[in-house]
Formats: structure tokens, C-alpha cells, sequence
């Protein structure tokens, strides 16, 4: 308050707040096109799940009915059943891609000749698209000729259809997501180990730490930022499961590999899909699971934040 | 042969003498989305399209060619936001959310014009809703069954034409080592044709049509002996394994290979089965066999249509393009061997020479009394063809859940009808 009797009261409004402005000004156009494409299709689709519609002609407005009819399917065991089942099976399989790429960058993070390369290639799966992937591991399951039956064969045992059969369908694609979102993970951890401190690793070998201790007590504490990220990926893209789904099977066999973004698009979206306003509903519900892990997710970073 | 040439003279002067008057007048942009995206079909389109603008100088003819599957979602948003005046659809209910929504035009003029009226009779029915027409087909083809002559003649077997030959036929040939059928069920519509098929010479074409518009229900014992007749196929091996994980491509290697023998498809399975090898001596073709004999034979015969988008700037070129395509002589250039190897829609056109062409023309004029079929997907509404379909696969992989799938059918029907 004291400065500010010193500045000549010519001075506009907007310099006097030019330091509290400045970040406004800045984050605007960020705000204004989240707040356009993000915020308000939320909105838009909550409101669109109250209605029946089929994108063409007038609007009903229906109440809770398509929640209604999500119920149904749920308890009747059918599609939507299946979809949030697999969703379900899809969050934890794909978890499994933390621990892979951690023990793969442990491999990989030692000093011998043309490493870089051995790392490059690891790192290969994710440079190449989803629809790549897709297509090699449909082959790869393929019950006439895939390479899968035929390394069944050598041990004597019977051809599988992982993508006809609807047990073990979901396995199969969770497997081919696994291996792009591995490499992905192992990145992360391998730029994570290059920060771990040398002095601590001393440390705790004069303390007698090797092996599984050293791992356990040492090493993996340094590692929670890159942990921390690798977890927030992996479970976005568990939840957009979407691509191989689309590739591998169009939610077959028999829609037992749907999950819900696929079979929200197969209803509202697809050559035979005409309910946008049940879709929309799909859409809320998936957007509600979502919504439990983006909270998780910005109360930790508030805390880390507070912590600092 | 000779009959072949007048009819293509007689179709020739007709074509020029309602062309030529109308060139006069037609000005301004006329554009055409289409479908037809395969290269064979495409270069078809654009050559008719050719053909239109050397008639008419004074239209500014722009084609625009998109992906088929892409097509399929993308037509809701052009027919509301940027209609063309001319683009590619399918008939009966393919087009109904269309009708339903204002988003097609009423041609039934067209249909008043003796022209048309005498020409496309066979086709009108399928793009009648309401008791008006909504476009002109421009193509069509038959289904049935496609099968290695030379294994049949291997193992002394003749074309069945009644349910018991072809189940003796089916049990030689498994105990032959192969398949009786291939079939790729990934895409789900392939289920489809078996079960018209099925149903339609179970019941006959009424029920089948009954069942489409949700007044039957799935648990009648009519639609399970239909099931019934399906499952005596499956139990005896008559199917390829894993058929859920093929597309109807990659089911033709086995017939190609002689895994199998035979395939129900539409003529368009011709194509790829000769460039992979098969001579006209291998490859034949026959009808569907009678199951019912009561029921009179009918038949699927898909059929590919033109609109006019009820928001089209310039109606009255995108009719006489109409009055174009499906003229006698376009007719039968345009589905000729060289071009769509398919059916012509006009009844003064001519069939091409090609034998399959033929018996299929002969099998649908003659032999298929009950009516004409336009597919499963396209004569029952999105949504149920989507439900029913997924439930073809499963039940051709589990035939023993028939009970669970048809009652899973049936709650369906009383969501989806209202």
C-alpha cells in the first residue's frame, strides 16, 4: 500500500495490475479453447443423454429412460455388461505395463557397446501406429497360419483362436496393447534413472543394500515421478482402448470384446448405429469412471505441489 | 443373339430421344458423391458420368468419390450440411432414417414417366416407403451358392435342389475331409445372407418380411425351425472352423485351396475367385435348394440406388442424370463383364454374357416367384440387423445356445419396434 502512493496516479488501471493480468492474458486462449471443445461438449453430452435422437430428424427428450436402458443391459448380462466388464479387465491388464517396462529399462540401463540402438529398438513398438500393431497381432493369433499356433504346434499342443473365442478375445487384445504401452513406460523409466543419485546408490551399498533391497529401498523411491506418470498414461490409455479394438475384432466375436468408447461409437456412430442419445449416456458413464481417476490423479499433484 | 442386339438398338434410339431435347437447356453445377470407391466400380462411374457431361456442355458436372465404409457415416453429415444434388445409397430400409428425416427427395414423378415406369418396375417396390418413390436403383445382383464343380464332380455329387440332397451332398463332402461352406463371419453380414436364406425358404419371403418389420417374435417355432434347419448344417461340420475371425475375403482361400467347396455369396465373390485362379470349369453356381417346398422360392438381390438430397441446389439436372444412368443403353454398359459385372435395373437393357450373369438373371426373372430380398441389413431397421447379426455368429459358433440367443433377439425386438 505504501508503494503504491508513490506512483503518479496517471498511471492506468492496467499497469498497476499488469503483474496479476499477465498470466490471465496468457492462459486466455487456452482457457477459451478448453473451455469450447472441452468443457461444454461435457455439458452438451450429459444433456444429449436425456434424449432420443438419430442425428437426423427432431429431438424427444426421454428423461433417465437410455440410463434406464443401460440398467437393464447390466443386469440382463448383456452388452453393456460385457463393455464395462472388459473395461474393467482392460484398466488392470494394462497395468501390468509399469513393471515390464521398469524391468526392461533396468536391463537396458547399463554402459556397453551400441546400447543406444538396443534401447531404439525397444522403443520401436510405440513409434509405429496402433493400426500397425492391430494388424501384426491379428496375424500373429491367426488360427490358420499365425506365428502363435504354429510355436503352439512345436510343443504339441492344439491351435487356439484367441480373437474367435470370446474368453480369451480380450487377453489377446489387452497383449497386443501391451506391448507399444511397455516401451512407452520403459522411456519413462529409463530417463528417470539417469536422475537417480549416484552418492545414494554408494550410500546404500556401504549399508550392505543389493539386489531386491537395493531396488526396493533405494532406487524405486527415486523413481515415483517417472512411476507417477507411467501410471497416469497407462490408465488413460487403458480407458481409450479404442484402435486395436476397432482393428483386431469390431467388438467380435459376438460383441464380447466390446468395451465402453467402442460400443458407444457402435451404437451412436457405426454403419448400423442410430442412438446418439443412448451413446451420449455410454459416454457419461465412461467419462464418470474417468472422472474417479483425473480427481486421484489432481489431488496427488495438488499435494506434491503443497509438499514443495 | 439376335434379340440381344435389337433390344440394345431399340434402348440406344430410346435413350437418344429423350437425351437430345433435354441437352438444351440444362446449365449450372451438378455434383455427384459416390460410393464407389473400389478402382473397377469407379472407373465405371466416371466414364457414365463422361458419357452425361458430352451430352449436356452446358453443365458443370463435379464428382467427388468417397471411401464406401467412410460413406456410410459420412452421409448424415452432407445430407444435412453440404448436399450434393446426386449421391449413391442403398433401398429399402438402408434408407428409411433418410425418408424418415426429409433428407431425400420424392422422385415419384420419375415413376410417373413411361420411361421409367415400364423400365424399373422390378426395382420400384424396393425404394417405394410410404407409396413414393425416393430414388432410382442402378445396380443389383444376385446371391446363391458358388461351388467347386470339379471336387462335386470328384465325389459324384450333382446340384441339390431340395434340403435333403444337400445335407447327403454336405455329408460327402465333410467325409471328404473338407468343408461343405467357407464363410467369413467377422463383418457379421455374411450370417446374415445364411439366415435369409434360411428363413426364407423355411417360411417364405411374407414371414421373412414379417419378421424384418418386428411383428414376429424370435421365439415363434417357425423362426426355430428355421434355427433348427441352420443347426443340422453346423453339427455335421458343414461350416470352416474359426469363421468368426475372417472377413468374407479372407474366407475364400479355402475354396480357392478346396477346403471347401462351396460359398453363399453375391456375384461379386466371381472377381476375386477367378484372379485367384479358378477357371469357369472349377467355379459354377446354384440356386439356394428348397428347404419348404410349400413356400414359393425367393431371393436376395442387394440392390445400389441414386437420390437426390431434398437439400440439392439443382434438381432438375440431378433428374435427368437419373433418367440417365438408368436408361436402357447405360444400363448395359455400366453393368457389363468390363464395367460392374452386375444385373442391369432396366427391363429393355441387356445382360451381359458372362455365365454367372446369366444365371442369375435367369434364377431372378423366372425362379424366384416368392419376391426379391434385398438383404438382411438393408430390410430390417440398423439396429436390429446389428443385434441379430451378432447373433448369427454366435449362434453359428454355439449352436446349443439357440434358446439364450433367440430370447436375447427377442428383447430386442420389443426395444427397437415401437
Amino acid at each position: 500500500m505504501t508503494v503504491s502512493s508513490d506512483i503518479p496516479d496517471t498511471e492506468s488501471w492496467f499497469h498497476r495490475n499488469q503483474q496479476r493480468i499477465a498470466p490471465w492474458l496468457f492462459l486466455a486462449p487456452g482457457i477459451l479453447f478448453f473451455a469450447v471443445y472441452v468443457i461444454a461438449p461435457v455439458f452438451q453430452s450429459f444433456n444429449l443423454s436425456l434424449y432420443e435422437w438419430d442425428g437426423l430428424g427432431e429431438k424427444t427428450y426421454v428423461g433417465m429412460r437410455n440410463y434406464e436402458d443401460l440398467y437393464w443391459e447390466y443386469v440382463d448380462r448383456d452388452a453393456f455388461f460385457t463393455s464395462l466388464k472388459n473395461n474393467v479387465m482392460w484398466l488392470f491388464l494394462y497395468l501390468l505395463a509399469i513393471p515390464a517396462g521398469l524391468f526392461i529399462a533396468l536391463f537396458l540401463n547399463q554402459t556397453v557397446r551400441g546400447i543406444r540402438i538396443y534401447k531404439s529398438l525397444f522403443f520401436f513398438p510405440f513409434v509405429i501406429s496402433q493400426v500397425v500393431v492391430g494388424l501384426v497381432f491379428t496375424w500373429f493369433y491367426d488360427p490358420n497360419f499365425g506365428l502363435l499356433n504354429t510355436m503352439l504346434g512345436w510343443i504339441g499342443m492344439g491351435p487356439i483362436n484367441v480373437l474367435g473365442n470370446e474368453h480369451l478375445v480380450t487377453y489377446g487384445i489387452v497383449a497386443a496393447g501391451l506391448w507399444p504401452q511397455t516401451a512407452y513406460c520403459m522411456i519413462l523409466y529409463l530417463t528417470g534413472l539417469n536422475a537417480v543419485d549416484p552418492e545414494q546408490i554408494e550410500a546404500g551399498r556401504l549399508d550392505g543394500a543389493k539386489g531386491w533391497s537395493m531396488l526396493w529401498n533405494i532406487i524405486l523411491p527415486q523413481l515415483r515421478p517417472a512411476t507417477f506418470i507411467a501410471f497416469v498414461v497407462t490408465i488413460i490409455g487403458a480407458l481409450r482402448s479404442f484402435d486395436l479394438i476397432s482393428i483386431m475384432t469390431q467388438g467380435g466375436p459376438f460383441g464380447s470384446s466390446r468395451v465402453l468408447a467402442y460400443y458407444m461409437f457402435e451404437v451412436a456412430l457405426s454403419e448400423y448405429g442410430f442412438r446418439m442419445g443412448y451413446g451420449a449416456a455410454i459416454a457419461v458413464v465412461l467419462f464418470l469412471i474417468m472422472l474417479c481417476f483425473i480427481t486421484y490423479f489432481l489431488w496427488s499433484m495438488y499435494r506434491e505441489e503443497k509438499g514443495h | 443373339m439376335l434379340s440381344k442386339m435389337k433390344t440394345t438398338a431399340a434402348a440406344a434410339a430410346v435413350a437418344s430421344a429423350f437425351a437430345v431435347p433435354a441437352s438444351a437447356e440444362l446449365t449450372g453445377d451438378l455434383s455427384i458423391f459416390l460410393d464407389t470407391s473400389n478402382p473397377a466400380p469407379r472407373a465405371t462411374m466416371e466414364a457414365m458420368i463422361d458419357r452425361f457431361k458430352a451430352e449436356h456442355p452446358g453443365l458443370n458436372v463435379e464428382t467427388t468419390v468417397i471411401d464406401r465404409e467412410a460413406y456410410k457415416t459420412q452421409i448424415r453429415n452432407f445430407l444435412t450440411a453440404n448436399a450434393p444434388d446426386v449421391a449413391t445409397w442403398y433401398a429399402a430400409n438402408r434408407m428409411r432414417p433418410y425418408v424418415e428425416a426429409g433428407l431425400f427427395e420424392d422422385v415419384s414423378d420419375l415413376y410417373a414417366e413411361p420411361e421409367i415406369a415400364e423400365g424399373l418396375a422390378s426395382t420400384k417396390g424396393a425404394l417405394t416407403i410410404d407409396d413414393k418413390q425416393w430414388g432410382v436403383a442402378y445396380t443389383y445382383y444376385q446371391w446363391g451358392v458358388y461351388y467347386r464343380k470339379d471336387i462335386f464332380a470328384e465325389l459324384g455329387l450333382s446340384e441339390p435342389t431340395n434340403w435333403e440332397e444337400e445335407k447327403a451332398n454336405c455329408g460327402k463332402i465333410v467325409a471328404s475331409g473338407r468343408a461343405c461352406y467357407t464363410i467369413g463371419t467377422k463383418y457379421l453380414w455374411t450370417a446374415g445372407g445364411w439366415f435369409d436364406y434360411l428363413n426364407m425358404r423355411t417360411n417364405g419371403f411374407d414371414f421373412h418380411m414379417d419378421l424384418a418389420a418386428g411383428n414376429v417374435s424370435w421365439e415363434d417355432d417357425r423362426v426355430k425351425q428355421t434355427f433348427m434347419n441352420w443347426k443340422e448344417l453346423i453339427d455335421m461340420g458343414g461350416f470352416i472352423a474359426d469363421h468368426q475371425t475372417y472377413s468374407w475375403q479372407e474366407a475364400l482361400p479355402f475354396m480357392v485351396n478346396g477346403e471347401a467347396a462351396s460359398y453363399l455369396m453375391g456375384n461379386f465373390a466371381v472377381a476375386p475367385l477367378r484372379e485367384a485362379g479358378l477357371t469357369d470349369d472349377q467355379l459354377d453356381f446354384y440356386q439356394f435348394p428348397v428347404i419348404n417346398p410349400e413356400v414359393a422360392l425367393s431371393e436376395d438381390a442387394p440392390t445400389d440406388t441414386f437420390h437426390i438430397p431434398a437439400n440439392a441446389k439443382n434438381k432438375e439436372a440431378a433428374r435427368e442424370f437419373l433418367r440417365f444412368a438408368t436408361s436402357p443403353a447405360e444400363q448395359t454398359i455400366i453393368n457389363n463383364g468390363k464395367n460392374l459385372g452386375q444385373l442391369p435395373v432396366n427391363a429393355a437393357s441387356s445382360v451381359d454374357d458372362d455365365k454367372f450373369l446369366q444365371m442369375g438373371f435367369e434364377m431372378l426373372s423366372n425362379n424366384s416367384t416368392g419376391g426379391v430380398a434385398q438383404f438382411w441389413d438393408r430390410d430390417a431397421p440398423a439396429e436390429m440387423a446389428k443385434v441379430s447379426m451378432e447373433g448369427f455368429q454366435e449362434f453359428m459358433v454355439k449352436p446349443d445356445q439357440m434358446d439364450k440367443i433367440l430370447a436375447k433377439l427377442e428383447r430386442a425386438r420389443g426395444r427397437i419396434y415401437k
